[in-house]
């Protein structure tokens, strides 16, 4: 008996010590690669930027009716895009997004829309590959360091599904689910309507002086290759911004398991030294009780 | 003399910004050249080179791109491409 419960807590303080070093790495990791993440984030805005001028730029000028703008009625499925990440670790991050997700999924059910999902992101594919639902695209893309190609990969699949006819599952909406990086501390996710395009933003109110554009090849050709763009220039804005979410919530959730690891070992131990003390108080009586009964017996 | 102010932006960032005596990008109708006080323009380039000469006298540089489009507006220059890669700084 004796010995017995102290070996236990030693094996405990020993693994919660490991534990607690895998979590300090994973809090460093994710610290050092925030920062990097942000930088990101903020070099992608020029283009977003640039191109959001130039939509709103034709958008006023030329009054031209674009596919990608126009809602569609002849269908009621729409698409659903789920930002999440491709590994755990980071708190509630994953399991805050698909809640806005299922969210979302009942709303546009009620509004009897019949959502089809694509999922970017493994945590998020497998929550929905084990419940048995029927996801229209997949990605698992590094989830913390997207980069330009992947956000196209998956803009063109959802343009091409938005351009389809009803017939060859086109859909009359295109929604995200993202988390949008609010500061280090608060990271919301958030649910946006990408297509049909509403392009409001950046329109300047000064309509009397507004330069008359020259549109080259014509104003038509010239939306089509802007809005596809714009649309992908979002898509990978939406991902950063992900990914610098995912980091944050990674390194405080890591950062929050290091300290109870650390409470742990302390709690442990106490125990540990608790029970040694009992075993050597219980040695001490039997040794001394065993004096007694030699001495009684002379 | 007006000078441009151009700003070459790819995807995931910023190029190249700075001040410019004229710019010329390669649209899907020819080759436009740009300089100070041009009429607001937009136009889809196609995959070429884009040559910027700027005004502190330096030798011109020229940028490849992929495509995109270059917008002019008030003596502002954005060329917006979804990669540019410089071809060196010979004239």
């Amino acid at each position: 008996m004796a010995g017995g419960s102290q070996r236990v807590y030693r094996q405990r303080i020993k693994s919660t010590q490991s534990l607690k070093k895998m979590f300090r790495a994973q809090e460093l990791i994710a610290a050092s690669r925030i920062g990097k993440a942000r930088a990101r984030v903020a070099a992608a805005t020029p283009f977003a930027q640039a191109i959001t001028r130039a939509v709103s730029a034709v958008a006023l000028h030329a009054h031209t009716d674009h596919p990608l703008t126009e809602p569609r009625h002849d269908t009621n499925r729409v698409a659903v895009l789920v930002i999440a990440s491709d590994r755990g670790m980071a708190g509630a991050y994953s399991a805050a997004i698909i809640r806005e997700t299922e969210r979302l999924l009942e709303r546009l059910d009620r509004e009897g829309k019949e959502p089809d999902l694509f999922v970017a992101g493994r945590r998020a594919v497998s929550y929905y590959r084990y419940r048995g639902r029927s996801l229209e695209g997949q990605w698992a893309y590094g989830s913390d360091n997207p980069t330009p190609e992947v956000a196209n990969e998956i803009a063109d699949a959802l343009l091409g599904r938005f351009e389809a006819p009803a017939a060859e599952g086109g859909v009359a909406e295109l929604h995200v689910v993202y988390t949008q990086f609010v500061n280090m501390v608060t990271q919301r996710p958030r649910v946006v309507r990408m297509l049909p395009l509403e392009v409001v933003e950046g329109v300047n109110e000064h309509d009397d002086v507004e330069p008359l554009y020259d549109f080259e090849p014509s104003a038509e050709v010239v939306l089509d290759t802007l809005l596809p763009r714009y649309v992908r220039s979002r898509l990978f804005s939406f991902l950063l911004e992900a990914a610098a979410s995912e980091l944050a919530s990674r390194q405080r959730a890591m950062h929050t398991a290091t300290d109870n690891a650390e409470d742990l070992i302390r709690t442990y131990t106490r125990l540990a030294n608790q029970a040694r003390q009992a075993d050597i108080t219980q040695e001490i009586s039997e040794i001394v009780s065993g004096a007694d009964a030699l001495a009684a017996s002379h | 003399m007006a000078e441009l102010s151009v700003d070459l932006v790819a995807t995931d960032r910023k190029v190249w910004s700075g001040i410019a005596r004229q710019v010329s990008a390669p649209s899907v109708d020819g080759q436009i050249g740009v300089l100070p006080g041009h009429t607001p323009i937009l136009a889809v380039l196609r995959p070429g080179t884009v040559r910027v000469v700027t005004s502190d006298g330096a030798a011109p540089f020229e940028v490849h791109v992929t495509g995109g489009f270059v917008s002019v507006d008030d003596n502002l220059v954005t060329v917006v491409a979804d990669e540019i890669t410089p071809l060196g700084a010979e004239g």
